[in-house]
């Protein structure tokens, strides 16, 4: 095995996912038979080569720190799920439960 | 009634142009054929009727000046392009009701351009899979034979653009999600050199493979779209600077004295009888044109799959992180705290292929994992990109076949991830390497479509465009229509 339940149940939780007995299951086989597929690359020798993480030669690209007028915030909360008085409104981030 | 199939963009311009139709009559009767053939195809997932017709009112108002080659002719858009006030979901329930607040760079470039969206197409959710099966919304089918899929992800801009619902569509390309698509549905697609075109407005998978491209059914309709949406743009700061040239220039049929490579690899395990015989045609069809073919080798090709698997699924788990349920898109009900707002609307949101690429791609960057998986993956794409340097040192165009196979049956490998990834192998490396390359229609078997990829160093579209265009000249293949969701 390249993973077990436990590992895949970890990583699922850094991830903020949550799978039931069934989905960990299902995605413990199919996450170990793709680490295992690409765990092919072990056999490639890489010493000394530079990473690739963009194939672009663009460099940073500056602007003048200059005010400008951002998105139309009516506009902006268009798609929030639920607000009230023009914030975004959300549950407790403290359970009840942790008080105390 | 304007057939699609008896036209090509230049001809659609004219006919606007003479007067021969409107471009009222045009939209809607493209969306009168959209009601009959899309019923089969199911290749669209939001329409925009009342805004394209009266668009294209008011183009036939103010006339449409002879210039204005794309003007008053619709296009479809893959759904995950955000465009203004019209539905984008990239195919994902956690993006359901999503109604964008602003347009991606190629909207607004394409409404200078005058062209008219028509609707948002169908595809996998997130750009994530081969074959449009993972849309959580519907099934498209391959408008050549309906039990087959259309592949993926850019599915449903193929499969309208083929059954001829559509001149043109927008699809982007990560993996090979334009070619292969384009291949299994008889079409020309190409994925621009990354950079080439704005990602602005993208919804983003894997930030450094993610490219929009055009899919259409000639070679020269496709370079029309994509000098349209090419350029330099100030709100992504990986689009290039580098001027773009007219692709139409040098579509002439000459290809004398091109040097073409044809890697060995690409006929490798895997790759069916009836796709090689097809692509070995194509290479005496360029010897005949004046091209000289020759074999070359592309060594670190087999590990194209693994490293993209690596570095895209890395990418998109912290693309993705950004669906948490509090800004936009879907929330979970009847949730205790805030942690569970997080992890109750991703794990409801997400379908099963997302949550597998976010799982790998979390697993690959995680501490005692980094080393041997991301990093040895960055690694191995240093190798695949000096691996076409190599060659382009010596050669103008690569050209191979854009899929192992033709389209397979819906249903057939959506519960096996390995074997759907490694359907990716020959379209996977151009963008690793940020290249631009092309599928183009080469044979037929069986009734499906084969594919052709041409293949050319950065920023060379144009000779993708040359090579492209004098192959189809020489051929039929893409003269050939569908019978269902085809001419009736």
């Amino acid at each position: 095995m390249a993973i077990n339940a436990q590992e895949v149940k970890h990583v699922a939780g850094l991830a903020k996912l949550e799978f039931t007995d069934k989905q960990l299951d299902m995605f413990t086989g199919q996450m170990d038979e793709i680490i295992k597929m690409v765990q092919q690359l072990s056999e490639v020798d890489t010493t000394g080569v530079p990473v690739t993480t963009h194939v672009t030669d663009a460099v940073n690209v500056m602007r003048e720190d200059v005010a400008a007028k951002g998105m139309d915030r009516d506009l902006l909360m268009k798609n929030v799920p639920e607000s009230q008085d023009g914030y975004i409104k959300v549950p407790a981030i403290i359970d009840e439960s942790e008080e105390g | 009634m304007v057939d699609y199939f008896e036209h090509d963009l230049t001809s659609l311009h004219a006919g606007l142009n003479n007067k021969d139709f409107s471009a009222e009559e045009l939209v809607k009767e493209t969306f009168t054929n959209i009601e009959k053939k899309d019923s089969k195809i199911e290749a669209f997932l939001a329409l925009d009727e009342k805004k394209a017709i009266a668009k294209a009112q008011e183009l036939d108002q103010k006339g449409i000046p002879t210039d204005s080659l794309l003007a008053g002719i619709p296009i479809g858009i893959k759904d995950n392009i955000v465009t203004k006030d019209l539905r984008t979901t990239a195919a994902s329930k956690i993006l359901g009701n999503f109604s964008p607040i602003y347009n991606a760079t190629v909207m607004d470039k394409l409404n200078q351009a005058d062209m008219i969206t028509v609707g948002k197409m169908n595809m996998d959710e997130f750009a994530m899979g081969g074959s449009t099966e993972t849309s959580a919304f519907k099934i498209t089918k391959n408008a050549w034979n309906q039990t087959k899929v259309p592949g993926g992800s850019s599915g449903g801009s193929a499969a309208a653009v083929a059954s001829g619902q559509i001149i043109a569509a927008l699809g982007s390309d990560t993996g090979g999600s334009i070619r292969q698509p384009a291949a299994y549905n008889g079409i020309v697609g190409v994925k621009p050199t990354y950079g080439r075109v704005s990602r602005y407005g993208l919804i983003a998978f894997a930030s450094s493979l993610d490219q929009i491209g055009p899919l259409t059914r000639t070679v020269k309709d496709n370079a029309l779209v994509l000098n349209a949406i090419s350029g330099y743009d100030k709100h992504d700061f990986t689009s290039s600077r580098q001027q773009v040239p007219d692709f139409t220039q040098g579509l002439d049929g000459n290809v004398k004295g091109m040097k073409i490579a044809l890697p060995k690899e690409y006929f490798g395990e895997g790759v069916s009888e009836d796709v090689k015989a097809a692509i070995k045609k194509a290479v005496t069809t360029f010897e005949s044109l004046g091209a000289t073919v020759e074999e070359v080798s592309l060594p670190h090709s087999k590990y194209g799959v693994p490293v993209y698997y690596i570095i895209a699924s890395s990418e998109a788990s912290s693309n993705l992180q950004r669906f948490d349920g509090i800004r936009y898109g879907y929330r979970a009900q009847d949730v205790k705290n805030l942690e569970d707002v997080y992890v109750r609307s991703r794990s409801e949101g997400f379908g099963d292929e997302v949550k597998r690429r976010i799982m790998l791609g979390t697993f690959s960057l995680s501490a005692g994992t980094y080393d041997a998986f991301f990093k040895k993956a960055a690694q191995v794409r240093t190798l695949i990109c000096q691996d076409f340097a190599n060659v382009f040192a010596d050669y103008d165009l690569i050209i191979g076949p854009t899929a192992p196979t033709t389209a397979f049956g819906i249903g057939e490998d959506i519960d096996d991830p390995v074997t759907m990834y490694m359907n990716d192998i020959l379209t996977i490396p151009v963008n690793l390497a940020g290249l631009p390359g092309m599928s183009l229609p080469a044979g037929f078997s069986n009734g499906l479509p084969i594919g052709l990829q041409l293949i050319a160093p950065q920023f060379a579209e144009s000779t993708l465009y040359k090579a492209g265009y004098a192959f189809e000249q020489a051929t039929d293949f893409h003269k050939a229509v569908p019978t269902i969701g085809g001419k009736d």
